[in-house]
């Protein structure tokens, strides 16, 4: 019953949360650059007048898999959010994101199609990441659940300073923020043709943009259990990471395709030694 | 069960020898349909009879064969590897035949081993096995029938040998069934020895240049192998008087570790792992049926089959866990390459051989868990396997292309196709199908053994997203066409793609059964406790997969405001042809074409590392394991 509750919760504040967090993103970053900025429920303005606009669509196919981007993408919350196994989770989320690449795929727009390419690429550049960090995540708490993880006693970002510090890193890759925003980026000066969502308009847009709040909510959930031991010290600390994801945005021009992925990969690696240490130290009973 | 193991030998064996000897074609055809639906109907015989079985020793006759008939058939099957050798001159080959007929008299100067009154063993690895073999094997078997008709029509100046292609195809099946339902070593080494020979034969079907030089290149790191099983039998006879598998399995036997070993040996090279992997690069010449059948579902498997057997052995040893190692990496270095790679046979290829590694890796740690989660890859990907396969070599009769660059949008022109090749690619890497539960069950028991292994399944499994995902985008691309909708697919070809799709399908909604009927009897007999999927995990799963069955409906409910577009091509767009025109009004065609980060991924580079790195692991696991 309180599992329901929980993914109830989730699905119905989610948006608003993540809505929220992306307003207090553009504040934050238009403060940032002198500028007065929108207020800070323009997120939710904009979604309204999304909905009032006409659907254009190149062919018939191409809503359906925004379906599936956001349905696999709540199913991924719920999953994290009524505690439940962390790497199915991460699996429901690696679905969604095939379904917005496929979306885009199916457009054959060769903007949509370069979007398309590059958003595999940033999955492929995550992925061993995620994992790490469940793997990481498991260690100290000896279960993959993330009810188990959560009730771990004692802060578990000192056993993964790597691992916490990797997760950060493709954090800016899941909030599509500069260095990393090669798939789709959320400012104009980027881009004048939005890559993966070039195909997308109104309220399939829309659906993108919910989609993508549901997303940075379990991410920073992810972020979350770092410091769960102690959720007075949990909820800035996610807070704070958040904001210096702005800064990041901000201070950052694009990279390219290849820096991301491998460096990505370099930064998964040292969560991987990390991940090896801990299992010797833990194993010697330290 | 006497019997009825007795005509699963050696239906398909009859249904090949009447291939040699019926001069009609229709009657020939006919007869491959016959054997293919009774060894599918066969398969599931023994399912009946076998869930919650306990395992029981047979005889079917074949402690007589082995006491009288078997080294005649073993010389004959020297002496025609020998005739091949000698035939195309190849002296690596003759050197190996002989060394194996050398290891044979070895043996027999080592005190005849007395035969096991009951050498067949049936139980639930040997079901799965069965079950593999006789209906992946047989709705191959029924695609390859119209597939060879096809192939024949597309390629006139060859000549038509199907008689003898079919004749392999059939005898493979029962060399597969012998071989998983054998427990005394030699006869299972016959049987070893004759699939390697049937591969031979299928892979040089063509009789071109290069079908040649690389069934040599399969037969040779096979026969190599082989000498690990011969020499195992060598060391179990000397030391136990008796080579039998289970009791190796079970730790029972004297020396049983050593002979594990040298029976993965020989698993390592069947399963094309590093440093054997190239042969079954090599291989992809062959007609498709045979991809499917040997190389991806059936005989490679073989490989695998003999170390999840010996896995209870390997539990929390050095040499299973660099077993478990070779496995591991192959995962993580075959993925990679298939991103490079737009041959899709290829890509199949190398993601077979990754899977196996996965399995490998399982087999070598073989934790209960583990265990657990390397029989249920075996089961996926097989099924969803040979459901690419086929569907892939139905593409290059109708496409006349084997590139996936030439699949782009393929779901317009032949929409059930893609379909099936569609539903084989999500079963082997989306949630919540078949493979990605074994994976990650997977992931869970590597991480209880050395993180090192999860670590190498984690940075591997992102690129077979990347690679999955291009291939399904370049599928679902909604392409503007003309092309007419495909409706020449053979009867028969469809009745297998269909056949495979639905077992993928299915087998994934009923693996918590699969779990608990076929696979928990048989990890019972060797380790305690049970592996628990847990009720929710189960539950979220079955709505994901719900979900997926639904989503395709939404097509038919969609919002009344949607009005159609052309794609943004920045120029002004040539209406329904997918061009544009650009300056002085020049027409151009859009080519799409996904990224294969060749600059980033070298094949021979990357292969280069992994033989390096296999060979270099297995010898230090054979020395470790003689000193």
């Amino acid at each position: 019953m309180q599992t329901l509750l929980y993914i109830l919760l989730f699905i119905l504040l989610a948006p608003f949360l993540g809505g929220l967090l992306c307003g207090i993103d553009r504040k934050v970053a238009a403060r940032m650059q002198r500028r007065v900025g929108p207020p800070l429920l323009q997120p939710f303005y904009d979604i309204i007048k999304l909905y009032g606009k006409e659907n254009l669509v190149v062919n018939l196919y191409q809503n359906l898999y925004l379906a599936g981007f956001l349905i696999f993408m709540i199913i991924a919350g719920s999953i994290f959010f009524a505690g439940g196994d962390i790497l199915l989770m991460i699996f429901a989320f690696a679905l969604s994101s095939i379904f917005l690449v496929l979306g885009a795929a199916s457009a054959t727009s060769p903007y949509s199609h370069i979007g398309a390419e590059r958003e595999l690429i940033q999955i492929m550049a995550c992925e061993p990441m995620l994992l790490i960090a469940a793997m990481g995540l498991y260690l100290p708490a000896g279960s993959f659940m993330v009810a188990d993880i959560a009730a771990f006693d004692r802060p578990m970002f000192l056993f993964l300073p790597a691992i916490l510090f990797g997760l950060l890193y493709i954090l800016t890759i899941k909030l599509r923020k500069s260095p990393f925003d090669l798939s789709m980026s959320h400012h104009a000066h980027q881009e004048i043709v939005k890559g993966v969502t070039t195909e997308f308009s109104g309220p399939a847009l829309a659906i993108i943009e919910i989609t993508h709040w549901y997303e940075t909510v379990l991410i920073l959930g992810f972020v979350y259990l770092f410091f769960a031991w102690n959720p007075w010290i949990a909820l800035p600390a996610t807070f704070l990471l958040f904001l210096a994801e702005t800064l990041v945005d901000n201070t950052n021009a694009r990279l390219k395709w290849r820096f991301t992925l491998t460096s990505s990969w370099i930064v998964a690696a040292a969560g991987a030694l990390n991940l090896i240490l801990l299992f010797y130290l833990l194993k010697a009973g330290i | 069960m006497s019997s009825l193991v007795l005509i699963l030998i050696l239906l398909p064996l009859i249904g090949g020898l009447l291939q040699a000897a019926l001069p009609f074609p229709r009657i020939r055809s006919a007869i491959i349909l016959a054997t293919a639906a009774a060894t599918i109907g066969l398969a599931h015989l023994f399912l009946l009879r076998g869930i919650g079985a306990d395992p029981i020793q047979i005889d079917a006759g074949f402690a007589w064969f082995e006491r009288h008939a078997m080294l005649p058939v073993e010389i004959l099957v020297l002496l025609i590897l020998f005739t091949v050798a000698v035939k195309h001159r190849n002296v690596l080959t003759f050197l190996l035949v002989i060394g194996h007929a050398l290891l044979l008299l070895g043996l027999h100067r080592a005190g005849h081993p007395e035969p096991l009154a009951q050498p067949l063993r049936f139980d639930s690895l040997a079901l799965i096995m069965i079950m593999i073999v006789g209906v992946v094997g047989g709705g191959i078997t029924i695609h390859a029938t119209g597939y060879m008709r096809d192939h024949h029509r597309l390629h006139p100046a060859q000549p038509d040998r199907s008689p003898l292609f079919f004749f392999m195809i059939l005898l493979f099946l029962s060399a597969m069934f012998g071989l998983v339902l054998s427990d005394s070593l030699p006869l299972m080494f016959l049987f070893w020895e004759i699939t390697t020979l049937c591969s031979f034969f299928l892979i040089s079907y063509e009789r071109s240049k290069t079908a040649i030089k690389n069934a040599f290149l399969a037969l040779n790191l096979n026969l190599l192998g082989g000498f690990g099983i011969g020499f195992a039998i060598l060391h179990q006879t000397v030391h136990h008087g008796t080579p039998v598998l289970s009791t190796i399995a079970s730790g029972a036997a004297p020396g049983a570790l050593m002979a594990a070993v040298l029976i993965a040996v020989a698993g390592l090279a069947k399963s094309a792992q590093f440093p054997f992997s190239s042969w079954l690069l090599g291989a992809m010449v062959a007609p498709t049926p045979v991809s499917a059948l040997l190389h991806s579902s059936a005989m490679v498997k073989a490989g695998v089959y003999l170390i999840l057997r010996c896995g209870p052995v390997f539990e929390g040893t050095p040499a299973g866990f660099l077993i478990a190692l070779i496995g591991a990496g192959t995962f993580l270095i075959t993925s990679l390459i298939a991103v490079s790679q737009s041959n899709a046979k290829r890509v199949l290829a190398y993601s077979t051989i990754a899977n196996l590694g996965l399995i490998i890796a399982c087999a070598g740690i073989g934790t209960r868990q583990a265990m657990w989660a390397g029989m249920l890859l075996i089961i996926f990907h097989a099924v969803a396997k040979a459901l690419l396969f086929l569907s892939v070599g139905t593409a290059e009769h109708k496409l006349g292309s084997r590139d996936i660059e030439d699949m782009h949008g393929l779901i317009i022109c032949n929409p059930r196709l893609a379909l099936a090749m569609l539903i084989g690619a999500a079963g082997m890497f989306l949630a919540p199908f078949g493979m990605l539960i074994s994976k990650w069950a997977a992931i869970e028991a590597l991480i209880q053994a050395n993180p090192l292994l999860p670590i190498l399944v984690a940075f591997g499994s992102a690129p077979t997203l990347f690679f999955w995902t291009k291939w399904m985008g370049k599928i679902l691309a909604c392409r503007p066409t003309t092309c007419p909708i495909e409706r020449t697919v053979h009867l028969t070809e469809q009745a297998a793609l269909g056949l495979l799709c639905c077992l993928t399908v299915g087998i994934c909604a009923l693996f918590p059964l699969v779990g608990s009927h076929v696979i928990e009897p048989f990890l019972g007999l060797y380790y305690t406790g049970q592996v628990q999927i847990g009720l929710r995990n189960a539950i979220t799963m079955f709505i994901m997969l719900g979900v997926l069955a639904l989503l395709p409906l939404s097509v038919v409910y969609r919002s009344r405001r949607e009005r159609p577009v052309e794609p943004y091509l920045c120029a002004a767009n040539v209406t329904g042809a997918g061009q544009f025109i650009g300056s002085a009004g020049a027409v151009h065609t859009v080519h799409l074409r996904n990224y294969y980060l060749a600059d980033l991924i070298d094949e021979r580079l990357l292969n280069r590392v992994g033989h390096l790195l296999g060979a270099s692991i297995l010898l230090v696991i054979l020395a470790a394991a003689t000193w």
